[in-house]
């Protein structure tokens, strides 16, 4: 049969789901060589040596079976002690928290584990672009809401709101924020901490990115009033700890949240790698300087990308979470795919397009500042040159800097 | 400026001396001109020594020869080692000295051109001296890691180009 007949067989769900436009562009940028990346996703230091020192010696002594399906208990312990010593919220380590295959599990695992065909689940774009698919799988459907950047793209309870029907079910929330780097601020969680109590939403809370805030203090959901029980905490080890190829990530709530997600958990996944939650044992333990090291390098690189890409003409707000900033390229005349695409064949920097994350990044590019400074000086001067070439020799967009 | 943003602009500069001042007041989100003062002033307090860069002139093809040397000295009365100290240190071929805690008082770093150079340096001129008791000479064999960077450092950038 071709391959069209066989494509008849498939789920249409999963048949009509684009792949993820970051691929197409990865694939464009894979081509090539010489490439300074700033598109990707994660740390560009590579995992404490004490945390990978003890995996290895994990593996000499043996550590290679399963184990049971929440995860060790030992590491399960260290998570709800260091969320305890960190925001003051305590989760029972035996039936409030379970381990995951990366933070990525954790958040199907929440979706399936609450979503009834038909459900909405309200997701704030930009976003990171596994929601909407992971959402639809999971027979939910995807109600996104616009953030923009002169919110400092913070979603607000009122634009939440216009949203709202009898189906919505889950409000699915990302801060710090990936792509945009955007922390929410205290007034603003408060009155969606309000309107999610009122209508009965059960809160996702993606905070992957939580150890990484500069100047500012990352609020959880969950300790906002009201909010502890209807609020499933994502979390793993793959930013703060630059493990992102260990897959762990785990997932701290209501007793009865994690439980329906160990049941799908164990059935489909049984546990997490053991060799990985050794690891990350050792690293939750020990790692607390190398996260304060890196932090610290993280904030010097952001503040001299920010204010570059301003010195450019490319309004680009400052980031107060993750690893991202999160320019305006409209100032060039370019959309955002084509400044990529342009910037990538003509200078050869690798940015992802705003658009990849949703209808509002459209006009921006995601640049990741986890790159070393010689890169990143690299790339900033290669950026520079291009956007005065695209602006025709003109500083750009000093009349869109000016009315902002 | 507060001592943290100093000893930001001091780490910035240790791990790189060649860092402009745009580039640290860009990563510290401080004014150019508040950087440069700040520099010179620690140039001139003697905080910052001197700039230099980290050679493996292994690799560049030289065959230089160093040796640690463990140096047993009689403190004198009223200078204790410093005297004997400043007698060591301002020879060229030493590199380094430093006062230990432990079974011996003075590290003695030489370098040379061959291990008979270094020998008879430490033959002719270090054991002579009135105050030294005794030496014990170690060679280097091969140097891993110097002044905090690994010499050879096999760890890649291995991200793919572009990630989530």
């Amino acid at each position: 049969m071709k391959n069209d007949d066989w494509r008849g067989y498939l789920n249409p769900v999963v048949r009509d789901m684009p792949p993820s436009g970051i691929r197409r562009f990865f694939d464009l940028a894979n081509e090539m060589a010489g490439v300074i990346s700033l598109g990707v996703g994660e740390p560009d230091f590579v995992t404490p040596w004490r945390v990978r020192e003890a995996c290895i010696w994990a593996l000499e002594k043996g550590y290679t079976m399963y184990t049971c399906n929440q995860g060790l208990l030992e590491l399960r312990n260290e998570i709800s002690f260091k969320i305890e010593n960190r925001y003051g919220l305590h989760y029972e380590p035996k039936t409030e928290i379970l381990i995951t295959v990366g933070s990525s599990e954790a958040l199907d695992l929440a979706l399936r584990a609450v979503l009834t065909p038909g459900d909405e689940v309200i997701i704030p774009e930009p976003c990171y672009v596994s929601y909407g698919p992971t959402t639809l799988f999971s027979g939910g459907v995807p109600v996104y809401v616009a953030t923009s950047v002169k919110d400092g793209f913070q979603v607000t309870a009122a634009q939440v709101e216009k949203v709202l029907s009898p189906r919505s079910k889950v409000l699915l929330l990302c801060y710090p924020n990936n792509p945009t780097g955007a922390v929410m601020e205290e007034k603003n969680l408060a009155e969606l901490a309000e309107l999610a109590v009122a209508r009965d939403l059960i809160i996702i809370s993606d905070e992957i990115y939580d150890n990484l805030v500069y100047g500012v203090t990352h609020i959880p959901l969950a300790t906002l009033p009201g909010l502890k029980d209807r609020t499933i905490l994502i979390n793993g080890l793959s930013k703060a700890y630059a493990m992102t190829g260990w897959r762990l990530g785990y997932a701290a709530g209501h007793p009865a949240f994690i439980e329906a997600m160990t049941k799908i958990h164990q059935y489909t996944m049984l546990c997490a790698p053991i060799t990985a939650q050794m690891a990350a044992i050792e690293a939750l333990r020990s790692g607390g300087a190398a996260v304060a090291r890196m932090v610290e390098q993280y904030d010097r690189r952001r503040r001299l990308v920010v204010r570059s890409f301003n010195e450019m003409g490319l309004y680009c707000f400052e980031p107060k979470g993750a690893f991202y900033a999160f320019p305006d390229v409209s100032a060039t005349g370019l959309d955002s795919e084509e400044f990529a695409e342009t910037l990538l064949r003509e200078e050869k920097v690798a940015v992802v397009p705003g658009g990849a994350f949703g209808p509002s990044g459209q006009g921006f590019v995601r640049c990741a500042y986890a790159a070393s400074m010689e890169d990143l000086s690299e790339a900033l001067k290669r950026i520079g040159r291009f956007v005065r070439r695209a602006s025709g020799g003109r500083p750009a967009g000093q009349t869109a800097v000016a009315e902002r | 400026m507060n001592g943290t943003e100093a000893r930001s602009i001091l780490e910035l500069l240790e791990s790189n001396a060649r860092l402009t001042p745009e580039q640290v007041a860009g990563m510290l989100g401080l004014e150019v001109e508040e950087v440069e003062n700040k520099i010179r002033e620690m140039e001139e307090r003697k905080v910052i020594i001197k700039y230099q860069a980290l050679v493996n002139w292994e690799k560049f093809g030289d065959e230089k020869v160093s040796a640690l040397i463990e140096v047993r000295v009689a403190p004198q009365r009223d200078v204790g080692f410093d005297a004997v100290a400043e007698r060591i240190y301002r020879y060229p071929e030493v590199t380094g000295v430093r006062l230990m805690s432990g079974a011996y008082d003075l590290a003695v770093f030489v370098e040379g051109e061959s291990l008979k150079e270094v020998s008879l340096f430490v033959a002719t001129k270090l054991s002579t001296l009135e105050d030294v008791l005794s030496t014990t000479t170690h060679f280097v064999l091969k140097s891993y890691k110097h002044e905090g960077v690994i010499m050879e450092d096999g760890e890649a950038d291995r991200r793919l180009v572009v990630a989530p």
